[in-house]
């Protein structure tokens, strides 16, 4: 699945979708195919804070929790309900219909530190390479 | 995202199996030491896999597992001595042939392990072990053998392990063999040519909750491969795909099958795992038995009990479960989504008190008391076959 030039990648495989000071976040493709069949989802509150690098929410596969943290600071303004009866839409559709919140993000300027879907792809490169070793 | 693989320190070891599982793209894991297929993305992964056993069929490699044969010493009647003082079913109850659920104990009554105990021949028997378990259940057998008239061997090296399991097993088995699997009965065994090769042992055993097979051929990589290929040919009719140890897991969990290290473990004892019926007090004496008699008579502080979520959330391994008042009376062992059931479910050592099937307790899910309620166990029971249709009968 191609990675969306326009997105931010974090390391610990989320991906940030931003234009203007709304933020909508999702996990990556590498995620979702390392975390297997998603059978349960977790979101925190519209109106709740996000910390950059503190977790927002868990999704769950069959076999493991795994935690979701903010790529950036600032406030959640919408959640993904839809994701509650359908979870497996993040292993089918994670870089779209899957996203997971949008956040009113503090400074725009927090993103330049992520990596681009370039950095990003060598990225999980060097992961896969680890795993088949 | 919290990263799922951490890198490997030691060396870990592989089956016969393993340069396939990695051609045919599984996902691979450490399971107590071992690099072992999780999942098969190629499969549909563990959802599909999981269905797969319970609808059709599935094969999963479990050579990792681990086998001790106890055979005849010098005069008769060593092997089965020695097998009676290792492990709680009473093996003399066994024909030839047959195979039995059992455990290994420690004199205070709780497991070194889980065995299936067959019954090669008159005086030879077969303990299939666990994988994480392996060294120190075949130093256990040889320290407590040393006084018994009989032979330890450790054929753990000797076979590849491969289940094919689910209720279409059965014909995509048969394919191989020339021997006639349905006269073999769950929990009997034969021996047969499979795929050319003879004297080849066949189980009806498993660890799925379904019905299905246990094969152990040659382990040397060349057979291994060419059997597994012959056994996904066999079962292509079948809708067979490989399964891997995340299947294994919410299968047995809905058969309410223990695992080592979790339901049952050097801290429990064979009364609060509610494994009763496979121990046979009345057989004599064995290691454990005398701790087990005393704890019968000074009661149960815990025992093993099915859970089913009420509220959303499911419960994981070492969870803490807790009463209505929020006090932690328990722990949970093994916990998941059952693909079957649609339900997320669970296994937990609580007080007898709290064991009752309807009583409430809650599962402390990331701080988030979530209500769960005892049920019934097995989660999951194979559905009776239906019976052999009958001649009308004449008056």
């Amino acid at each position: 699945m191609a990675y969306p030039a326009q997105y931010r990648y974090t390391k610990e495989h989320e991906w940030i979708d931003l234009k203007g000071d709304v933020a909508t976040v999702g996990i990556t493709d590498y995620a979702q195919h390392e975390l297997g069949d998603v059978v349960f989802v977790e979101l925190p509150k519209v109106g709740s804070k996000t910390v950059a690098g503190k977790s927002f929410g868990t999704v769950e596969s069959v076999k493991a929790v795994s935690e979701i943290y903010s790529p950036v600071a600032g406030e959640v303004i919408e959640v993904n309900n839809a994701l509650q009866d359908a979870p497996e839409k993040i292993n089918t559709d994670p870089h779209g219909a899957a996203w997971l919140i949008r956040i009113r993000v503090a400074n725009p300027a927090e993103i330049a530190s992520l990596m681009d879907a370039a950095a990003y792809e060598a990225y999980i490169a060097d992961k896969t390479k680890e795993a088949s070793a | 995202m919290e990263s799922v693989t951490s890198p490997a320190i030691i060396e870990l070891r592989k089956t016969p199996l393993n340069a396939l599982h990695r051609r045919l793209g599984a996902k691979m894991v450490n399971f107590g030491g071992w690099d072992m297929p999780v999942e098969y993305p190629s499969s549909g992964g563990l959802l599909a896999e999981h269905r797969a056993v319970r609808n059709r069929v599935g094969v999963f490699d479990v050579s990792h597992m681990g086998d001790i044969r106890i055979g005849a010493g010098r005069k008769p009647g060593g092997a089965l001595a020695a097998v009676q003082h290792l492990s709680m079913n009473d093996a003399s109850r066994l024909e030839i042939g047959q195979a039995h659920y059992s455990a290994m104990l420690y004199p205070e009554g709780t497991f070194v392990d889980d065995v299936i105990v067959h019954r090669l021949g008159e005086e030879d028997y077969l303990l299939v072990i666990n994988a994480g378990t392996r060294e120190k259940d075949i130093r256990w057998v040889r320290d407590n053998t040393k006084s018994f008239d009989c032979v330890v061997q450790d054929l753990s090296e000797v076979y590849t392990q491969l289940a094919i399991q689910g209720p279409q097993a059965v014909d995509a088995v048969q394919k191989l063999t020339d021997a006639n699997l349905s006269a073999i009965k769950n929990y009997w065994f034969t021996h047969g040519t499979v795929c050319g090769l003879k004297n080849i042992l066949i189980a009806r055993t498993g660890y799925t909750g379904e019905d299905g097979f246990e094969i152990y051929v040659p382990a040397d990589r060349a057979t291994s491969e060419e059997v597994w290929a012959r056994v996904m040919e066999a079962g292509c009719a079948f809708g067979i795909v490989p399964c891997g140890l995340g299947a294994r897991n919410t299968l047995r969990l809905e058969g309410r099958m223990a695992l080592y290290g979790h339901e049952i473990s050097e801290k429990i004892n064979v009364w609060e795992a509610g494994l009763d019926r496979y121990c046979k007090i009345e057989k004599g004496d064995f290691i454990g038995r005398a701790a087990l008699e005393r704890a019968r008579a000074a009661g149960l502080t815990r025992t093993l009990v099915g859970l089913e979520m009420i509220d959303r959330g499911i419960a994981r391994d070492e969870y803490r479960v807790c009463d209505e008042s929020g006090a932690a009376v328990g722990v949970i062992t093994s916990g998941s989504p059952s693909p079957t059931l649609s339900k997320n479910i669970a296994l937990a050592y609580v007080p007898p008190a709290l064991a009752a099937v309807g009583t409430v307790l809650y599962v402390e899910i990331r701080a988030q008391k979530c209500k769960a309620q005892v049920v019934p166990t097995p989660f999951y029971k194979r559905p009776k076959k239906a019976a052999a249709p009958q001649t009308a009968k004449k008056v």
